[in-house]
């Protein structure tokens, strides 16, 4: 019974005690943008105005599939987890996010357009 | 307050909440349904499961350090030194009582 339930609910962050394949220990310098996805982590989570908690953070991170999870570097997780909190709490809404990333997107094809 | 004693045997809840709703648990699944004995007690924190919720104001749970054995984990069967052991941090409402 209880090996029936371990396939439907185990979660995909929950692995400890599998295999998990090599793992890389290199070093490497944040980018710009995951120092980025840093600041704005810690913006929201810092006194007065907290935003949310980490468990809230990690609540978000652990409900992504496990395409999204799988796929998704620490940093790019942590971006999942903002874009989730921002809207849950009010701060910004869906529409804006995604009028923001085309408003980005077009200018950077217009960059890449003038190269 | 607190339900468990140093030393105590105890036993990880073999529950397993349904997903894939919204949840962060932070007993690991591998622990579920183990066995071990209570190393230490840190005092009264807030549930995360009611935190990653955004539930801050509910009541405050006992987080104890349990022991397990390498072989109570991993079915070693012996294999393990009896030294050999691990500590997690596990809070109360996950624990019951072992006689």
């Amino acid at each position: 019974m209880e090996e029936e339930a371990d396939m439907a609910e185990r979660g995909v962050h929950d692995m400890g005690g599998e295999a998990g394949g090599p793992v890389d220990n290199h070093e490497h310098v944040p980018t710009l943008s995951e120092r980025r996805v840093d600041a704005l982590m810690q913006l929201m989570r810092a006194n007065p105005r907290s935003y949310w908690v980490v468990d809230e953070m990690r609540r978000t991170i652990e409900s992504l599939t496990p395409e999204h999870y799988n796929a998704a570097g620490y940093y790019e997780k942590w971006a999942y987890a903002l874009r989730g909190l921002l809207i849950e709490k009010g701060v910004v809404t869906e529409a804006e996010i995604d009028a923001k990333l085309a408003e980005v997107k077009s200018r950077v094809a217009e960059q890449s357009e003038k190269c | 307050m607190a339900a468990f004693e140093i030393g105590q045997a105890v036993k990880v809840r073999a529950e397993h909440p349904l997903r894939p709703q919204p949840i962060h648990i932070r007993t690991p699944w591998y622990l579920r349904g183990k066995h071990g004995v209570v190393e230490r007690r840190f005092g009264e924190f807030h549930n995360p499961e009611h935190l990653a919720v955004g539930q801050y104001d509910t009541p405050e749970v006992t987080l104890y350090w349990v022991r397990f054995t390498m072989d109570e984990l991993w079915a070693g069967e012996g294999s393990y030194g009896s030294n050999d052991s691990l500590i997690v941090e596990i809070y109360e409402h996950w624990l019951v009582s072992q006689f």
